[in-house]
């Protein structure tokens, strides 16, 4: 950090300023996170009406256990965000080193098209996504005679292709951030030394970076884990993942074994921050 | 390039250029070129050129100049310059304040805005409908101290609010990080030389940190303009936005060519908007420094 804070002079407008930074402060953490912690206690209210507290209980998760609904939702999700985690990582991984240590045509264009995914609005995707899968399934079904329940649908394979068309975006600016902080001279050294690209790659290289490409994982698999918008329109009859079970009960009514769902969801989001938090930790101070 | 680099880099690029290129850029042609194609009736649509969509989209209705469905256009785009003024009100505070705080703490803090940021879309916009409806948490506190109910939910207010909710981490991150780049040295010499707050604040403070607030503004205003789930559930269809005039179109109302123009029109409008902003943003600071 440069500078110092002591030095400028006490007045009173000064002060008042300080203590409208801390207003603002509190009013914005409360803005956060009072609804969070309304929706958590009301997941233990022991009324189906909801927003009137009646008791304790734990029935809602109760229920929320027992529902077959939830729990192939929650099957699915952990599916989709599985495989399509370990592709978009691959994938990413190797745009990243690509664009970083290689120089060729066109490398500034395909530069700003890798954003491109990180900054459409999803809904734009979806529906281009929709439109794309709806088109080339039913060429595929034509072309291979596909007809009734052996027909080419979409479901949970449409959902992994598109989640990992835009998680290779999220993973390649992670591990980009890592290969451009990485000191030249660790690798300079190795080859120095006689060793290969590959040698250079498998025992340098990939070892110095892992942070960031855990890091860009689990960005993947949290964003591939939330992600409704871009899921809602690329699924098909038995792709349910857990957002689009979610969004289905909020339309249909309130109820308070939504709170208790949207409670494990928010404890599963926190444990990723904390272990995402714990690995760039890790990393910056082992580099 | 040796021929062995060459072939390394084929292998390494490929794979994903071939992704994004097949399940990202071709989407986004196909629907370019569906805009300009005839609506089927059952969905989908027919291989003939026509510009019925675009039509549709431009023509002024009986009294006004512009129709329905371009006023969504046109209020979705002025819905995400307010929610992104709101946010850049409440970020810019917070963010100086946690810039200001001891390093050991200023972690705790931005651990703080994080979690949201990382925390389900869906389920934080949930809760606001849990608050806000109509015998939802607010209107039986309302009640309960002898206040008259408010209906909020599907109101423009609760949609605004829950875009507000919705977008603050994105504004207070990359604000916070170009404040804490801020050299306080120039803040004191600014104020040795006779300047008081407004003008260290309006002359050194805000044009040092402008990079910030252009990335804030920019990370909120596009994800806002398109935003679906919020005006669904908070607006439950009467508040529409973009999103829910490109749902409907390629969902219960099966016009393909016209969700697809919509689109096309959304879009040119944000890439001639971000890149002036950016280029005015540019000019600015050449003249600034």
């Amino acid at each position: 950090m440069t500078g110092h804070r002591g030095g400028i002079p006490g007045s009173k407008l000064l002060r008042w300023g300080k203590r409208l930074l801390w207003a603002n402060m509190f009013f914005s953490f409360f803005f956060l996170y009072a609804p969070i912690i309304i929706l958590v206690a009301f997941s233990f209210n022991d009324s189906r009406l909801g927003a009137r507290w009646a008791g304790f209980t734990l029935k809602w998760y109760g229920q929320m256990m027992e529902s077959e609904a939830i729990r192939v939702a929650v099957r699915n999700s952990l599916f989709v965000a599985f495989v399509s985690t370990a592709i978009s990582t691959v994938l990413g991984t190797m745009t990243a080193i690509a664009m970083e240590r290689f120089r060729f045509p066109f490398r500034r264009t395909y530069d700003g098209i890798l954003y491109l995914p990180v900054i459409i609005p999803d809904i734009v995707m979806a529906i281009s996504l929709l439109a794309f899968f709806s088109l080339s399934l039913g060429w595929m079904n034509n072309l291979f005679g596909l007809q009734g329940n052996s027909a080419l649908r979409p479901g949970l394979t449409t959902v992994i292709i598109a989640h990992v068309a835009f998680n290779i975006s999220f993973v390649a600016i992670v591990v980009r951030t890592s290969l451009r902080e990485l000191d030249p001279n660790f690798e300079e050294a190795a080859q120095d030394l006689g060793a290969n690209e590959w040698i250079t790659f498998r025992r340098i290289i990939l070892p110095l970076i892992t942070p960031g490409i855990l890091g860009g994982a689990l960005l993947a698999f949290t964003l591939s884990l939330d992600d409704f918008v871009i899921t809602f329109f690329t699924t098909g009859p038995g792709g349910t993942t857990l957002p689009i079970e979610v969004f289905g009960r909020i339309r249909r009514s309130i109820s308070p074994e939504i709170n208790a769902i949207s409670t494990v969801m928010l404890l599963a989001s926190m444990l990723l921050v904390v272990v995402s938090q714990f690995v760039q930790r890790r990393g910056s101070t082992s580099v | 390039m040796t021929a062995r680099r060459k072939s390394l880099l084929a292998i390494l690029l490929g794979p994903g250029a071939f992704w994004i290129g097949l399940f990202f850029l071709i989407p986004l042609i196909l629907v370019v070129v569906y805009s300009f194609l005839e609506r089927r009736s059952g969905g989908g649509v027919l291989w003939h050129f026509s510009l019925d969509a675009y039509i549709k989209l431009f023509s002024p209705t009986g009294e006004t100049l512009i129709n329905d469905f371009m006023m969504i256009v046109l209020r979705s785009l002025w819905w995400a310059a307010l929610t992104s003024f709101v946010c850049l009100i409440i970020g810019y505070p917070l963010a100086f304040f946690i810039a200001l705080q001891p390093p050991s703490h200023r972690t705790a803090y931005l651990f703080f805005v994080l979690i949201p940021f990382w925390t389900n879309f869906l389920v934080r916009t949930y809760a606001w409908k849990f608050i806000l409806n109509n015998n939802g948490l607010l209107n039986n506190l309302l009640q309960a101290l002898g206040m008259n109910r408010i209906a909020l939910i599907n109101t423009p207010t609760a949609v605004l609010i829950g875009l507000v909710y919705g977008s603050l981490p994105f504004m207070v991150l990359p604000l916070y990080a170009s404040i804490e780049k801020l050299d306080f040295d120039l803040v004191e010499a600014a104020q040795d030389l006779g300047a008081n707050y407004v003008r260290v604040f309006s002359r050194v403070i805000l044009p040092l940190t402008m990079p910030g607030i252009v990335a804030g503004i920019v990370l909120v205003f596009i994800p806002v303009s398109g935003q679906y789930i919020v005006p669904t559930i908070l607006g439950g269809g009467k508040v529409a936005m973009l999103g829910n005039l490109l749902a409907q179109q390629f969902g219960p109302a099966l016009n393909w060519p016209f969700g697809s123009a919509i689109a096309v029109v959304f879009m040119a409008l944000l890439m001639v908007g971000v890149i002036f902003y950016l280029r005015g943003d540019a000019r600015e600071e050449e003249v600034g420094l």
